[in-house]
């Protein structure tokens, strides 16, 4: 028993020696073979870290801003298109809620003076709204319940439009004209530097204006999207509940009318969606590690061919076929462990890079560290077996004559 | 274990195909070999001595009649054990001395001693003291290709001899060598003979089974003990 141990490990010692004496030999072939399942090493360890980087870069902006929300989009019913300022009153007097942002989009041109944009984004808010971000406001004021009450042709407007209209001019108690009607600006207000990738769900818009006057604009009586802010330690599948509970009441129980939506099932669908995304992009890496185990196979085939005097040499000087066959796995095997390994190490270099470059945090993964590595052992095992058995089954006879 | 036969083959047949037909390469071979025997196996090419030489080295098995080498009945022994064997009991001396290029002399003679699991400290001091046994103590560094054809072979029966087999078995073994330095590695085998090593010389070469203080022939397969032959064969 221990002196199978003993040659057993002896055996081990002689076999990565040799395994490594043969791998240096042919330098650019073994560099060659081994590229293969470097590269898709390196794929997998690359998409896995970026996608995993930017997910959690995004669930994290967005638990950091989703806290306490729920967003409702209406899609109405034949009777009733959508919630009238009354409908939101009802919600906003709901005993989980604190509160009600509705968001009515407009998509007109802008002008100042002779200068015209278009692509600018104006929104109608309520007071509301610009209670819950007191610090908004860098100059002028905020927009108010009377401008809600009043529907006044009044707007408060982003850094972004004071650099594209009033350069080098107080903007406010000018007049700019959205779809060609007049809003006097009382208001500056900086945009959420939350950013990032976030920003792309939730970009503040340039141009803010009362909802109500942004409805009589859109010539509609109806609000169709809006955010429920709850009450501080609100329960978030409560709240939903009794959200919906009053949305079939004023639906009338018809159905598919309206979606409420928290931030944590965003979130969740997000996750879904990367987490589909990692596993497409590690199958496509994965066809990549079979190419390249097919080239350590045709290596380990050439080989072979090339060694067969020096397998029946060893076989006639007393090597069992055992023997033979765990020095050419051997070889596969570290072949491709040191490509996995190369892999590995640029993989995660250059998913760092790119998480640099997306501005997206880096996140070690070591699953996929495990899985790249895991992955060209079984390669190396996998696709080497077949050659090494060949050699081990060579009759030493026929491969001493091989000379 | 003093009444352990070493050597004896009785009534080996070996009958292989080739291309369609049957080969009968060796006809009721038998032959026996006392421990620290010198045997000449004599044969023209052709005449079934490698075939025998495979089956004495258990290469290969018979395919009829048997042979005992050390007390084992090797006909019925399978490739795993056949190797084991050899490893133990076979010291092949071939006729280019098959050394692996990228190994040193002193990891060439290791090679057997690896695949019988021996530590490597010992199989240094094992390597070491064959090769300086065959007049090679300030070469054991070089690799093949910087040594002569004579010293290559020199390494390699001090490879053959390293585990100590029960026989030395050379195939031609100064065939690619010229005179004087086959002189000197046949020399160095009858120096081993006296040390009461056994050893078994396969040749066409009349002049090199003279050495030998036994001759077999074989022709057709056939073996036939005798002296001296008086006539010469072709190679």
């Amino acid at each position: 028993m221990l002196s199978g141990l003993r040659r057993g490990w002896v055996m081990f010692r002689e076999n990565v020696a040799m395994a490594l004496d043969n791998i240096l030999k042919n330098k650019v072939r073994s560099f060659l073979t081994l590229l293969g399942i470097m590269i898709g090493v390196m794929a997998v360890i690359t998409l896995i870290s970026t996608v995993s980087g930017v997910s959690g870069t995004i669930s994290s902006s967005f638990s950091g801003m989703g806290v306490g929300t729920l967003t409702v989009s209406v899609s109405g019913s034949d009777l009733k298109t959508g919630m009238t300022p009354e409908d939101l009153s009802d919600i906003a007097a709901l005993d989980s809620v604190d509160g009600v942002v509705p968001s009515v989009s407009l998509n007109g041109r802008v002008s100042y003076g002779s200068d015209v944009q278009s692509g600018i984004t104006v929104s109608g808010r309520n007071a509301y709204y610009f209670s819950l971000n007191e610090d908004m406001i860098l100059h002028g004021r905020a927009l108010n319940f009377i401008d809600d009450d009043n529907s006044s042709y009044v707007c408060v407007i982003s850094q972004n439009m004071v650099d594209e209209f009033f350069l080098g001019v107080n903007p406010i108690g000018e007049t700019l004209y959205v779809s060609g009607l007049p809003f006097l600006v009382v208001g500056r207000y900086e945009e959420d530097s939350g950013g990032g990738v976030a920003s792309i769900f939730s970009s503040s818009p340039d141009v803010l204006i009362p909802y109500t006057t942004a409805m009589k604009v859109n010539n509609s009586d109806e609000v169709t999207s809006f955010t429920v802010y709850l009450k501080e330690g609100a329960d978030s599948s409560a709240a939903q509940e009794e959200i919906e509970n009053e949305m079939d009441i004023l639906f009338d129980f018809e159905e598919d009318c309206y979606t409420v939506s928290s931030m944590e099932t965003i979130e969740e669908t997000m996750n879904t969606m990367t987490s589909m995304m990692s596993s497409l992009l590690a199958g496509i890496a994965s066809i990549a590690l079979l190419v390249g185990g097919i080239g350590i196979m045709n290596m380990m085939l050439t080989t072979v061919t090339e060694r067969t005097a020096e397998i029946g040499l060893k076989k006639a000087l007393g090597a069992v076929p055992g023997q033979i066959q765990m020095q050419f796995l051997m070889e596969s095997f570290l072949l491709s462990m040191i490509g996995g390994l190369l892999g590995v190490i640029f993989g995660l270099g250059l998913s760092y890079g790119l998480c640099k470059v997306l501005g997206t945090s880096f996140v070690f993964n070591s699953g996929a560290v495990l899985l790249g590595v895991g992955f060209s052992a079984a390669v190396g095992i996998v696709f080497g077996w077949a050659p090494a058995r060949k050699a081990s089954r060579l009759n030493p006879i026929d491969a001493l004559r091989a000379v | 274990m003093a009444d352990e036969i070493f050597f004896r083959m009785t009534n080996i047949d070996k009958i292989y195909p080739l291309e369609g037909e049957n080969v009968h390469a060796l006809k009721r071979v038998s032959l026996s070999l006392d421990e620290g025997e010198y045997l000449s196996v004599l044969g023209p090419s052709g005449s079934g001595k490698t075939t025998l030489m495979n089956i004495i080295g258990c290469l290969d098995t018979p395919t009829s009649g048997t042979y005992i080498l050390r007390g084992r009945e090797v006909e019925d022994l399978d490739e795993q054990e056949l190797a084991q064997l050899r490893n133990r009991e076979i010291g092949f001396i071939f006729q280019n001395s098959q050394l692996l290029p990228r190994l040193t002399a002193r990891k060439n003679v290791e090679m057997p001693l690896i695949y019988a699991g021996i530590r490597p400290r010992e199989r240094r001091a094992r390597a070491e003291a064959m090769l300086e046994r065959v007049g090679l103590k300030d070469r054991m560094d070089h690799l093949p290709n910087q040594l002569s054809g004579g010293q290559q072979q020199r390494v390699a029966i001090a490879r053959a001899m390293v585990s100590n087999p029960s026989i030395l078995l050379a195939d031609e073994p100064t065939g690619a060598l010229d005179q004087k330095t086959g002189a000197q590695i046949m020399d160095l085998f009858r120096e081993l003979n006296e040390e009461k090593r056994t050893v078994i010389m396969i040749t066409h070469d009349l002049k090199i089974a003279a050495h030998a203080r036994r001759v077999v022939h074989i022709i057709d397969g056939e073996i036939s003990e005798g002296g001296m032959p008086h006539a010469e064969w072709p190679a």
